[in-house]
């Protein structure tokens, strides 16, 4: 294959995905990777594509119906992502996807990668408001390279959050970094060549792009 | 710790900003796309934009500015105005808008709420509360503009549209707006302690000390301006620092 490597993006009918488009595109350029970016719905050419990105807003369940609804892109993603171990970022829900199952209105099969449910954040302070929106640091809990330079903790930058729902996961080894809205709450995770962020690096100024950028120079 | 938002509100008319925007270094202070870059590079945490074109038939210019907008802001962008069907929300998140503000349609019609979070989710459904004082402790939504009103309860409203899937309010003071003389307090605090979602206060900002007090004591979890911003009264970075020094938690790493 003579053609340079792709970076796919996954459209599936869930949200937005022109800023996601042109933040990787951003990204690319800055990182000076000669890497192609593509909004796709084709299964194949999610075979081809070196890198992975899953998106996603709204609810659980619609984004799992609307994975589905893709003919053949489930088993793409898995032959390419879990088979032959393919750099894969989640975002938003699309990080969500990743889980066992989701808890959001209905009880939903996630992928189930990453083990662990999706289910309501529920701050320990009842006054905080729901959704979680808005711009709020990041606290690594495991040294990982998409997080790698990015200044974290109190005094870090800042990611762009807005969900009702996160992912616990079941391995605590899974958990890559988390934010505190009134308790600790599941803000990136990985395992092997699968990673996801529940916030959104599109939306997060230069924090996003510095995450986009590690994730194309990722080697797992 | 999640941080207070502060958003400069543009008006855009047939595409350009009305009023302009005097303070920043311009090459077309009219541009929306433009002021856009400009307040991103300020430290603005959302930008707004609301439509205030008079016919839907040139709905193409918006969704334009707002594509140009998501290519080169790489932040969260609500747009408004005029919004009334589904398909009018479809265009706008197609084309990078990450929110979409609701006023008339949602006061008109309750049942386009549900249906909007029900499609697209609450994360994105802003419904825009316009109300007037029309006796102690008592508010009442008003339409175009201020100029229709509509006998509705506004605590209540509010109430209600969240259960419908609001994922957050932006409450404009009609009393205030343009004052400069602050937000309506009273009116924020009552609908930000009536619902679980977050309140963007909105009209009447003259000072920085109006948006401390917006937060402080109007309950809101974040805080929309404009004409402070346009006229180069005061920057984001500024009103950013000053609240940050009033002891609010403020996002000043940009």
């Amino acid at each position: 294959m003579s053609a340079a490597p792709t970076i796919a993006i996954i459209d599936y009918g869930s949200g937005n995905l022109h800023s996601a488009h042109k933040a990787f595109e951003r990204a690319a350029r800055e990182a000076g990777s000669d890497a192609r970016v593509s909004v796709t719905s084709d299964p194949d050419a999610v075979r081809r594509a070196e890198r992975i990105v899953l998106p996603g807003v709204g609810a659980f369940a619609d984004c799992r119906r609307g994975l589905n609804a893709v003919p053949g892109m489930v088993e793409a993603l898995e032959e390419t992502v879990r088979g032959r171990g393919r750099p894969f970022l989640g975002i938003c829900v699309g990080m969500q996807l990743l889980a066992t199952r989701g808890l959001e209105y209905e009880t939903t099969p996630g992928l189930d990668w990453i083990g662990g449910d999706v289910a309501a954040i529920a701050p320990a302070d009842t006054t905080l408001k729901i959704p979680h929106m808005g711009w709020n640091t990041l606290e690594v809990r495991r040294a990982h390279p998409l997080v790698a330079g990015i200044p974290t903790g109190t005094d870090g930058w800042h990611a762009y959050f807005v969900h009702s729902y996160a992912l616990t996961p079941a391995d605590a080894d899974d958990l890559v970094a988390v934010t505190d809205y009134g308790g600790p709450v599941t803000a990136a995770v990985a395992s092997d060549n699968i990673a996801g962020t529940q916030f959104h690096p599109e939306k997060s100024q230069k924090l996003g792009l510095a995450l986009i950028k590690n994730f194309i120079g990722w080697r797992p | 710790m999640l941080k207070i938002r502060v958003i400069p509100c543009l008006d855009v008319k047939d595409g350009r900003v009305v009023k302009g925007v005097k303070f920043l270094d311009l090459r077309d202070a009219g541009d929306p796309v433009e002021c856009a870059i400009a307040y991103d590079a300020a430290g603005a945490d959302e930008l707004c934009f609301l439509d205030i074109t008079a016919s839907h038939e040139d709905r193409g210019i918006l969704l334009d500015v707002v594509q140009r907008t998501a290519e080169a802001c790489f932040m969260p962008l609500t747009v408004g105005g005029g919004v009334r069907t589904v398909d009018d929300i479809r265009a706008l998140l197609l084309a990078g808008a990450d929110k979409v503000s609701i006023n008339t349609a949602a006061v008109k019609n309750r049942d386009f709420v549900k249906e909007a979070a029900e499609k697209f989710g609450d994360q994105c459904i802003v419904v825009a509360i316009d109300a007037k004082a029309v006796g102690p402790g008592r508010w009442e939504i008003f339409t175009h503009g201020g100029r229709n009103a509509t006998g509705i309860d506004a605590i209540a409203f509010a109430r209600e549209v969240v259960s419908l899937g609001a994922g957050e309010l932006l409450v404009t003071s009609m009393d205030k707006d343009g004052t400069r003389s602050g937000y309506d307090l009273a009116l924020m605090r009552a609908i930000a302690d009536a619902v679980s979602v977050p309140v963007i206060a909105s009209g009447g900002v003259g000072t920085l000390d109006d948006l401390v007090a917006g937060v402080r004591e109007g309950h809101a979890s974040a805080v929309l301006a404009a004409s402070i911003f346009h006229f180069g009264q005061h920057s984001v970075g500024e009103a950013k620092r000053h609240m940050a020094a009033a002891g609010l938690p403020m996002r000043l790493d940009t």
